[in-house]
């Protein structure tokens, strides 16, 4: 490639080599500006006044660590590099990279009706939220959005609610883990397990499901769907009371998480950190009811807000979150409309399988849909709906072609963990681990 | 073997553009947006400044309230050319993508810009918007798209000795060999 002088020098100015912390000496004083002072929009002065850890002692002071790749409490393969005086965190540098498996590539080279299986991978803990903003900007594309069948939107709203549970149910698991809460742990897993086999009853899979497709989902809900929801709703809110009861009113719990990883609403918002982060923080701002999708502007929700934006608001909005979707489950299962689970465009759906015994076209018709997927029309989009992590988004670009000529996955977990520097900023180390859980990071979806 | 029914089907599937196309192709109503041209995109809105005035205008959306931004991203569009622009774009082979979102007015705009082949390099939003310094180091790590004055431009998801940038379109996908692929001449 041709690159001009202009471009070749830039590289070369830039350290190709290094992604890791470095030692403080080696620091200039724009990269703790970069660190405090850019974030919180201030000038140099106003940053310097902030104060907050002992600035600049010499190196044989401080200590480079590495917490992770392999570390239980970092959820997967989070590496940080944190700069620790005594106790006390100075600086911290997520590295992340250690799961990418080059899934935006991938999905360059599977159909549209491939793509589920492909994204559903990314935030394994909230499959159906990928797989409903990947259909969702593929039926965008195609100018179907408007025609998606009543029951096919509500099956959608009914599985991505259930899914915020399940997730937040994990994160109720791990973060109480994180915290020495063992049998916390084993209680978020058991109630998250109940959530995932009833997804099991759905879509015959515990995760990935590729249950949402572009045009509808995948197949209609299954005899005894409701009596599998009503057991749901009626077992886990005392579950709930219970985790209140032993998290709640505990002093060991509460100190180790209220005033911990503070971040102000400013910070949130110049970071890019959207979910229970961001609302932790007092900004409300829950796509469901700020920029409607679906049918969640016909429902009757509230957006919980905190006010302090430490770790104790965001596992409380997340426990509120759960209460709040069985709001929505309890909703969705009184208007569930009777009718198609698909749409009935028969580009973009296949026949029905008895059709495909009796009629040569429905036969050839169906090959070429598996074989070579539709074809969507040229353009560009990006569409974005509430998961549990916050908002993640969906660009595709298409050429006209049936694959995506370019897929993007807006990460919620990859904005977020963004926060982690500022939140652990001046904190001590064993707090990181709190910090760290707090925020809910999927590395699957930090890395893609 | 001719079915009647192949051609049929096929119509079926050739024929499944015209759906979306007619509402929903880049229509240039000619509006602007501090002096770029502003389109619609399948009802969203879509600006597309110059190079130069990118982080200018920028800045100035998010005086007017755009004051998250929420993704920032790149299309490599070697294969794709002749994708259609407002006219007074000149197409170029990267395109880098960001996303801002106005919370208080509940609007998003999306920003393209046209990078060249030769130069690939466009200024930083850092110091406007924080939160797209992994963003950015993303674009770099996958089209080398270079961010000037980024404070910390590194690769992020690839290996610090990787060479290329894998979302390039030329960009070689590694396969993996098949065992029998002669079996079927």
């Amino acid at each position: 490639m041709a690159a001009s002088t202009h471009y070749r020098e830039f590289v070369a100015g830039t350290d190709e080599g290094d992604q890791q912390l470095a030692e403080r000496s080696a620091g200039s004083a724009r990269e703790r500006l970069r660190e405090t002072g850019a974030v919180l929009r201030m000038s140099e002065a106003e940053a310097a006044a902030l104060g907050g850890p002992p600035e600049d002692p010499d190196d044989d002071q401080t200590m480079i660590i590495n917490m992770g790749p392999q570390h239980p409490s970092t959820h997967g393969v989070l590496r940080l590099m944190l700069e620790l005086q005594g106790e006390t965190v100075l600086r911290c540098k997520p590295i992340i990279g250690y799961l990418h498996t080059g899934m935006e590539k991938t999905g360059e080279q599977l159909t549209f009706l491939q793509g589920g299986t492909n994204v559903t991978r990314m935030d394994y803990l909230s499959p159906f939220a990928n797989e409903l903003v990947f259909s969702m900007a593929t039926e965008r594309l195609l100018g179907i959005d408007e025609a998606i069948p009543e029951r096919a939107t509500w099956i959608r709203m009914l599985m991505a609610e259930l899914n915020r549970m399940s997730s937040h149910l994990l994160f109720m698991a791990t973060n109480g883990m994180d915290l020495g809460a063992v049998s916390m742990m084993i209680y978020g897993w058991r109630e998250r397990e109940e959530v995932l086999r009833f997804f099991q009853q759905v879509t015959g899979l515990r995760m990935n499901h590729n249950y949402i497709r572009p045009g509808g989902v995948a197949a209609d809900l299954p005899a005894g769907w409701r009596d599998g929801v009503l057991r749901l709703l009626e077992l886990i809110p005392p579950r709930l009371d219970e985790y209140e009861t032993l998290l709640n009113g505990q002093p060991i719990y509460r100190d180790r998480l209220q005033g911990v990883g503070v971040i102000t609403p400013s910070e949130a918002v110049a970071l890019g950190a959207t979910g229970p982060i961001l609302r932790a923080t007092g900004v409300e701002w829950d796509l469901r009811r700020h920029m409607p999708y679906l049918h969640y502007d016909e429902l009757d929700f509230d957006v919980v807000v905190g006010t302090y934006g430490d770790a104790f608001d965001r596992y409380a909005i997340r426990l509120a979150e759960i209460r709040e979707s069985m709001r929505l489950v309890r909703q969705i299962l009184d208007r569930m409309p009777a009718g198609d689970y698909r749409i009935q465009d028969k580009k973009v759906t296949p026949p029905p399988r008895a059709r495909i015994d009796e009629s040569m076209e429905a036969l050839i018709h169906h090959f070429k849909l598996f074989t070579e997927g539709f074809k969507v029309p040229e353009g560009e989009v990006y569409v974005a709906i509430e998961s549990p992590r916050g908002e993640v988004g969906c660009y595709i670009a298409s050429d006209g072609g049936p694959k995506p000529y370019r897929m993007h996955v807006r990460a919620p977990s990859f904005a977020n963990i963004q926060c982690l520097p500022h939140m652990m900023r001046g904190g001590l180390v064993a707090d990181a681990v709190a910090v760290i859980s707090s925020v809910d990071p999927v590395l699957g979806d930090v890395d893609r | 073997m001719t079915e009647p029914g192949a051609d049929d089907a096929d119509a079926a599937i050739a024929d499944q553009s015209s759906p979306g196309e007619s509402s929903a192709g880049e229509s240039s109503a000619g509006t602007e947006l501090h002096g770029f041209p502003l389109v619609e995109s399948r009802g969203q809105s879509v600006l597309h400044p110059t190079r130069e005035g990118y982080l200018d205008v920028v800045r100035t959306l998010a005086e007017e309230g755009y004051t998250m931004c929420v993704d920032v991203t790149a299309v490599d569009y070697l294969q794709h050319m002749d994708r259609p622009l407002p006219a007074a774009v000149q197409p170029e082979r990267f395109e880098v993508v960001v996303n801002l979102l106005d919370l208080t007015a509940r609007r998003r705009l999306r920003v393209r810009v046209q990078v060249p082949e030769a130069d690939p390099t466009l200024a930083s939003l850092f110091d406007l918007h924080p939160g797209t310094e992994a963003m950015e180091r993303e674009v770099y790590d996958m089209f080398g798209i270079g961010f000037e004055d980024h404070p910390d431009l590194t690769r992020i998801l690839m290996p610090e000795d990787w060479v290329g940038h894998p979302l390039r379109k030329d960009y070689d996908v590694g396969r993996i060999p098949v065992q029998f692929k002669e079996a079927h001449a």
